[in-house]
């Protein structure tokens, strides 16, 4: 240590001025975090919690479009009303349908793309940049281009299956010239699946990278070590280890599909007649085309309980695994 | 069965590029139909992966001049910056108090955030619409500003809250006793080592003000006020005439700058879900 | 320079204790290291003394003035980080200038003290330069210079060395323990490695699962173990602790001499114990020779260790079963229960016997 005599000069040094700063609320972490909490909590409260339990008012009013206040109380005539309609048992069960058929196919498709993405390889800032574009693309915007790619009469699709021969007269697909992807019931629904999967695989395959990510390289190596072929690595270390992350981004997906109504409102629009609606497209079409806005509230309730469900299973799956 | 390594490579390969292929056909189908001629477009036995006829920039040029679609665009990135605004005087604050001042509950808060973003806007568009009428905003661009920090608060927060716990608790401490109250530390040390999070968080507040479309078409009636999102599918369709070219355009302009952002950006969003990793799965 | 003093100090965390009741008081101007194995409690008690943790019960005074609810700011505290913890986003100069800032100094000043605390730790040189580009050493100094260049009442370094290379860490621990020299501020240093306490401490307090166990001087704790905790701790190789009856036996490997050495030695006309110990295996150590072995009987297998003095070296061999000495005086005894330290072998009849009725005793 140099410059005794500069260090020795601590000793005489004054103190540094007194009073120290005053000290008051900035320093109280208790209340800084409340007052810093406050402004998006209260938010959120505002226009989140208190619309949802204006929706629970609205769905037991008669309120519509011409007379949006909230003045008769009709108990459950809305929901009553409404499950009578035949297109309720149709909206809940492409709903049902919808959800379950992207879950399936996204889980394969997002463990495949997952591990590709596991490691570096050369272009793959690249590739992210594709990979991400279905989630990045605003919805509409993406149901736009898919409306395009399966138009009715000039579909790029349907062109090279005529190219390959599997569209035409006298082929494999049917005589027609195109299939009317959006004019039929189950090439329809089957159309908004792969527009969900196609949507949804990027946000799933973050979430369950960030776990896959995680898994340390020692289990791999030690894999490697005792011989282990790649399915047998896959099944028995990856997926189990993936388990709670692919759960979430599955029933994180459950969430965003079932409230969906973009794409069949912009594709399908439901048709043909209602065969293609689902729960969140049918109540926009009666609350603010029809202008019921009780029974359009109503509808939306249908899709709470399912929420629920889903939120608090991801909840539990979460945070009982912390504890661990 | 044993794969041998070069079988692994084109496998892997063949699969990326597959999946590749799915994620950006749509897109890159957008940007070929842009550029055709309507004689070229609409004639079925043409490849409508090749440019017959050559490719012209009309379509653009109609898309700019013969529609709304610059309207739109202003009022998208008008409301975006706003929103912008709003979403980080809400959010940053918000994010670091659960990192950091509201014990482990708030740390570990970024799942049950998550959620909230999640919440369906079709489950509380028709409320809202009533509270956005109500408030005599209806039709305005200012009923989506109203509106979209639903979103984009709850999204911001969850990502900004894995930004500040990354920051060492220790370096805050340091702060603490060198003589700065709670607020300074905030100022002087968290938000400085939160820039990239912040930045993150800007690019983002912007996209999903952006991407939504149903609070869009149903908030806003008027095509002086509508955005990209809700005005593209509807206006640019006259009666039965699609503008497809110019449909496709829009779709590719904004989509497109999107996806290279989000795509850069890839790594923190990953980041963001990190945090939430059970300590059971760190063998 | 100022007194410390710590009176009563709980924190609890749920239903874990995390420390039970500590009362401590500094000497003013000393260097007082604390040492404890990990979850001892001694990380909690010095974020409890800076004022990054709120006590359960309890108050900590500093020079007469009670800090307890003073926030870590106003506590004239300077506490050096294990990590550092220096501001990545600034300078080196700024990351000294930082304290002061806080402070209100004004710009002038600021310079010359930055100045003065960069020459002080000799690093004039980085002042420009970003923590990123700084080796291990280099930071610790840069963390130095910023705890000093405010004259604080009290410093508290939080395993500071931990982190460098072990040639490093034996010069980074003579210029700490200079710096305590000139300085002359009261220090409270917190470590894991009861090497560095004992060598670096006027003072050094052993505490273990949230209580103060002993506080003394590195000698006391070393040759007067108050009880077996800290008769195990301190010291390397660590006391050999042998169960007989209700008491714990004590003494240090380099106490225990074979039969034929003893002899030979300077304690030879004393007072000695002998043990029959079975030699398991010797471990030449470079500037010592260890003998690993077991004492059967009445002590069941303990395992004990021994020093081998330079002229005991050719007397052990592996396999060997021999007697070895230790001079009464070096015996400590505990309590079995307790663990606490009891009266001396010397007035101690009961103890006497225990040991006589194994091996009887041995006048050289």
């Amino acid at each position: 240590m140099k410059n005794d005599k500069t260090l020795g000069a601590v000793r005489k040094r004054k103190a540094l001025p007194k009073p120290y700063p005053p000290t008051g609320i900035a320093d109280r972490d208790g209340v800084v975090g409340t007052l810093m909490l406050a402004p998006a909590v209260l938010y959120v409260v505002a226009l989140v919690a208190v619309p949802f339990f204006l929706a629970i008012a609205l769905s037991v009013s008669d309120a519509t479009v011409g007379d949006p206040a909230i003045h008769h109380f009709v108990g459950l005539a809305n929901f009553i009303d409404v499950m009578r309609e035949s297109a309720f048992l149709l909206a809940l069960r492409n709903s049902v349908i919808v959800t379950l058929a992207t879950l399936v196919l996204l889980t394969v498709l997002t463990i495949i793309l997952v591990e590709l993405l596991a490691r570096p390889f050369p272009g793959k800032r690249f590739a992210e940049i594709l990979i991400i574009l279905p989630w990045a693309m605003p919805a509409a915007l993406a149901a736009v281009g898919w409306l395009w790619l399966l138009d009715s009469e000039f579909s790029p699709i349907d062109w090279v299956l005529r190219s390959v021969g599997l569209l035409g007269p006298g082929t494999a697909l049917g005589p027609a010239n195109n299939l009317y992807y959006l004019g039929r019931e189950w090439l329809g629904l089957g159309a908004i699946v792969v527009i969900n999967v196609w949507r949804t695989l990027p946000l799933s395959a973050i979430i369950v990278l960030a776990g896959r990510t995680a898994i340390p390289n020692e289990l791999f190596e030690q894999a490697a070590l005792d011989g282990a072929g790649y399915f047998r690595v896959l099944f028995r270390i990856t997926l189990p280890a993936l388990g709670i992350l692919l759960t979430v981004a599955i029933l994180f997906t459950v969430l965003v599909i079932f409230g969906d109504m973009t794409v069949v409102a912009l594709t399908t629009r439901g048709g043909p007649g209602y065969t293609t609606e689902v729960l969140p497209y049918w109540a926009y079409l009666k609350g603010i085309q029809g202008g019921a806005l009780s029974q359009g509230a109503a509808v939306a309730l249908f899709l709470f309980p399912v929420l629920l469900a889903a939120s608090i299973l991801v909840l539990r799956m979460a945070y009982r695994r912390e504890e661990a | 069965m044993r794969i041998t390594s070069v079988a692994r490579t084109i496998g892997f390969y063949v699969a990326l590029a597959l999946l590749g292929l799915f994620a950006v056909f749509p897109a890159l189908w957008m940007v070929i139909t842009a550029f055709k001629q309507n004689s070229d477009l609409y004639d079925p036995n043409n490849n409508p992966f090749l440019f017959n006829l050559p490719p012209t920039l009309s379509n653009i040029e109609f898309l700019f001049t013969q529609t709304n679609f610059p309207v739109f665009l202003w009022n998208s990135f008008f409301i975006g910056i706003v929103v912008v605004v709003v979403t980080l005087v809400l959010a940053v604050p918000a994010a670091y108090s659960l990192a950091r001042l509201m014990g482990h509950w708030g740390e570990h808060s970024s799942i049950a955030i998550f959620l909230v973003y999640l919440i369906p806007p079709t489950l509380l568009f028709i409320p809202l619409y009533e509270i956005v009428t109500f408030l005599g905003a209806a039709d305005t661009v200012w009923s989506l500003i109203l509106v979209y920090p639903t979103i984009t608060v709850p999204f911001c927060t969850w990502l900004l809250l894995s930004f500040f716990r990354s920051i060492p608790r220790e370096v805050e401490e340091a702060a603490l006793t060198d003589g700065w109250s709670r607020v300074g530390v905030f100022f002087r040390v968290a938000l400085p080592l939160a820039a990239p999070g912040i930045t993150t968080c800007i690019v983002f507040a912007f996209a999903l003000s952006l991407s939504d479309y149903i609070y869009a078409a149903v908030f806003v009636s008027s095509t002086a006020s509508r955005t990209v999102s809700a005005g593209v599918p509807t206006e640019l369709i006259r009666g039965d005439i699609y503008y497809w070219q110019a449909l496709m355009a829009a779709t590719a302009i904004v989509g497109i700058p999107l996806a290279v952002i989000y795509g850069l950006l890839f790594d923190w969003l990953v980041r963001g879900f990190q945090v939430e990793l059970p300590r059971s799965l760190r063998a | 320079m100022a007194v410390l003093e710590v009176r009563g100090l709980a924190k609890h965390f749920g239903d874990f204790k995390a420390l039970k009741g500590i009362d401590l008081t500094t000497r003013e101007g000393e260097f007082l290291t604390i040492v404890g194995p990990s979850g001892c409690g001694k990380t909690t008690l010095m974020r409890l003394i800076a004022g990054l943790e709120t006590p359960t019960a309890g108050d900590v005074v500093l020079d007469g003035k009670v800090i307890t609810s003073l926030p870590p700011r106003a506590r004239n505290i300077a506490m050096v980080f294990q990590s550092y913890a220096l501001y990545p986003h600034m300078s080196v100069a700024d990351n000294i200038a930082f304290p002061l800032k806080a402070r209100g100094v004004p710009r002038s000043e600021q310079a010359q003290l930055i100045r003065w605390a960069a020459g002080a730790l000799g690093i004039e040189n980085l002042l420009h330069r970003r923590p990123a580009r700084l080796s291990g050493g280099e930071k610790q100094k840069v963390a130095l210079a910023r705890a000093i260049v405010r004259k604080p009442a009290l410093f508290i370094f939080d395993e500071p060395l931990s982190s460098l290379d072990a040639q490093v860490r034996a010069l980074a621990r003579a210029e700490l323990r200079q710096l305590h020299e000139r300085t002359g501020v009261t220090t409270v240093y917190v470590t894991h490695d009861q090497i560095e306490a004992v060598g670096l401490g006027d003072r050094v307090a052993v505490m273990q699962a949230g209580a103060l166990r002993q506080i003394g001087a590195p000698q006391e704790l070393y040759n007067e173990p108050a009880n077996t905790f800290v008769a195990g701790f301190i010291g390397t190789p660590p006391m050999n602790l042998l169960t007989r009856g209700d008491l714990i036996i004590g003494f240090r490997p380099e106490d225990a001499l074979p039969r034929a050495a003893m002899a030979k030695s300077k304690d030879a006309s004393q007072e000695a114990v002998a043990f029959q110990v079975n030699v398991a295996r010797i471990e030449f150590l470079g500037s010592e020779w260890l003998a690993y072995g077991s004492i059967d009987g009445a002590f069941e297998n303990a395992r004990v260790l021994c020093r081998l003095r330079q002229e005991a070296v050719g007397m052990v061999k592996v396999g060997d079963v021999q007697d070895f000495v230790v001079s009464s005086s070096r015996l400590r005894f505990f309590d079995r229960t307790t663990g606490l330290r009891t009266v001396p072998a010397a007035t101690c009849a009961p103890a006497q016997e225990a040991v006589s009725e194994v091996n009887g005793k041995v006048r050289m």
